[in-house]
């Protein structure tokens, strides 16, 4: 009895931004940090992951789809949903078809897989944050 | 619109860009991220200089 009673006490507050800051933090990089007043390094994290996404794509890079077969392609694909909104608008606008003729789209397609990663360590870190885990 | 990088040139971005995600999210004071960010930068591009030689040499 007195044991759940301690580890009710010890359970860490579920507010709202545990939910939310790493929902926003997926879907607009670096929005995580923002919504919890980490106004700089949200912004360095929104730069970072949006420029390597942006040259990545005008790289000719090529953005995976969610029906690839093959276990690279999932792969592939898994890092770039990672970009959240990025990877969705880019998907929409039918960017990142990916121009086997140049030598500079393998380049473009790591850097796309590479900010979607990037994206869910700035998840995580948000995460963080919110649960009080990191100032 | 199309950019063409070369190789050390798109070392060098990925290296900064990734730098600083991870110098933010593996370090818990401002000054230990940068310290961290600046360690993975060079860290980064060292690697890829020394990966260069390497392969040169072995080419010869």
């Amino acid at each position: 009895m007195a044991n759940s009673t301690t580890g009710k006490a010890e359970a860490a507050p579920v507010n709202a931004m545990v939910v939310l800051a790493p929902a926003v933090g997926w879907l607009i990089p670096g929005a995580g940090h923002i919504i919890q007043k980490r106004w700089i390094r949200g912004l360095l994290l929104m730069v970072s992951v949006v420029s390597m996404f942006v040259l990545g794509v005008l790289m000719q890079g090529r953005i995976y789809g969610p029906n690839g077969g093959d276990i690279l392609e999932i792969l592939g694909f898994i890092g770039d949903l990672g970009a959240g909104g990025l990877y969705i608008v880019s998907r929409a606008l039918d960017l990142g078809q990916g121009a086997i003729s140049l030598a500079t789209a393998d380049y473009g397609k790591v850097f796309i897989i590479v900010a979607g990663l990037l994206n869910f360590i700035s998840v995580a870190d948000a995460y963080h944050i919110a649960i009080g885990k990191k100032q | 619109m199309t950019i063409t990088l070369n190789h050390f040139s798109a070392a060098a971005v990925f290296a900064l860009f990734a730098s600083i995600v991870f110098g933010i999210t593996h370090r818990e004071t401002t000054r230990d991220m940068v310290r961290y960010g600046l360690y993975c930068f060079a860290m980064f591009l060292g690697g890829a200089l020394v990966a260069g030689w390497a392969m040169w040499l072995l080419k010869r």
